[in-house]
């Protein structure tokens, strides 16, 4: 029988790699986006987990809520994304200084 | 070891190992690909825990819409990807020393005997005639409900916002303009001349 704590096992490596990620790819905007999908996946996974474990259907139903404002994110991000990009001809997150006084 | 644990943890190995490729791998367009293939093992890997309509959506919504969203968006920006990489391995020891950093305090957390088979051992499965999917929308369409149409709004916000973000109007291209086309009247555009009746020239 596979414990909980596989499944929560699962989604802290999950979370850490997607920490890693945003590290790695600081200037990459579009990476940064995945790596913050990949870190609302890690959390949907220990909500499924628990909610399975403790046979208890709220999880699933904040699991539900969480994809819903994840894809309102990654197309309001996206759009941001290309009004970005038409301005300034980049996506490097070191050329967005033009807020800088 | 039974079915169930070979599959837990075939989709749990291909899910890490597509994530760290994820984050690792040079080209964009792959990064999306290996990201679709980590949503589609975590999918799998809630089928185990019997959430058959959470697996299904993740599939839907994510591979199906936004991950398509995402090649898009890629593949619409002209992106320099040496450019991009450059500083890549500089990060590299700071973000692995905090990744291991969390993730040994979360593990540490999660083997303590609170999460382990004796304290909270696997519930039985539900039996083949139980539908998680009616289960679930029960609760949303009653305790949830008020949540509901608020994640529905959210949803409306999105498609506006997005939309009035992209949508732009360059001087140079020509639009109808229809307002003004309904309302022109015909002392506006047509002008009546006589003209005088001429002799013939040629005689």
């Amino acid at each position: 029988m596979i414990p909980l704590s596989h499944y929560l096992i699962v989604g802290a490596l999950l979370f850490a790699i997607s920490v890693v990620g945003i590290f790695l790819n600081r200037k990459n905007l579009v990476i940064i986006l995945m790596a913050i999908e990949l870190l609302l996946l890690a959390a949907n996974m220990n909500f499924v987990a628990f909610s399975h474990y403790l046979q208890d259907l709220s999880g699933q139903v904040f699991v539900f809520f969480i994809l819903t404002v994840a894809a309102a994110e990654a197309a309001i991000g996206l759009a941001i994304l290309i009004v970005l990009f038409r301005t300034r001809r980049s996506i490097n997150v070191q050329d967005l200084d033009r807020l800088k006084g | 070891m039974s079915f169930l644990q070979i599959t837990f943890y075939v989709f749990s190995t291909i899910l890490v190992a597509s994530s760290l490729m994820v984050i690792t791998v040079r080209n964009p367009v792959r990064a999306a690909l290996f990201l679709v293939l980590a949503f589609f093992s975590a999918a799998c890997i809630w089928l185990t825990l019997e959430a058959e309509f959470l697996a299904i959506t993740l599939v839907l919504v994510y591979v199906g819409a936004v991950m398509v969203l995402f090649l898009f968006v890629i593949m619409m920006l002209d992106i320099d990807i040496a450019k991009m990489r450059a500083g890549f391995t500089n990060y590299l020891p700071l973000g692995l020393l905090i990744a291991i950093l969390m993730a040994g305090e979360l593990v540490l957390v999660m083997f303590s005997k609170d999460f382990g088979s004796t304290s909270l051992p696997r519930p039985a499965g539900q039996g083949a005639d139980y539908s998680n999917t009616k289960a679930l929308g029960e609760l949303v369409y009653t305790e949830y409900v008020f949540v509901f149409e608020l994640a529905a709004v959210i949803l409306l916000v999105a498609i506006i916002a997005a939309i009035s973000l992209t949508l732009r109007r360059r001087p140079t291209t020509r639009y109808q303009a229809p307002e003004r086309q309904v309302k022109v009247r015909k002392a506006d555009r047509v002008r009546l001349v006589t003209l005088p009746s001429r002799p013939e020239d040629d005689s």
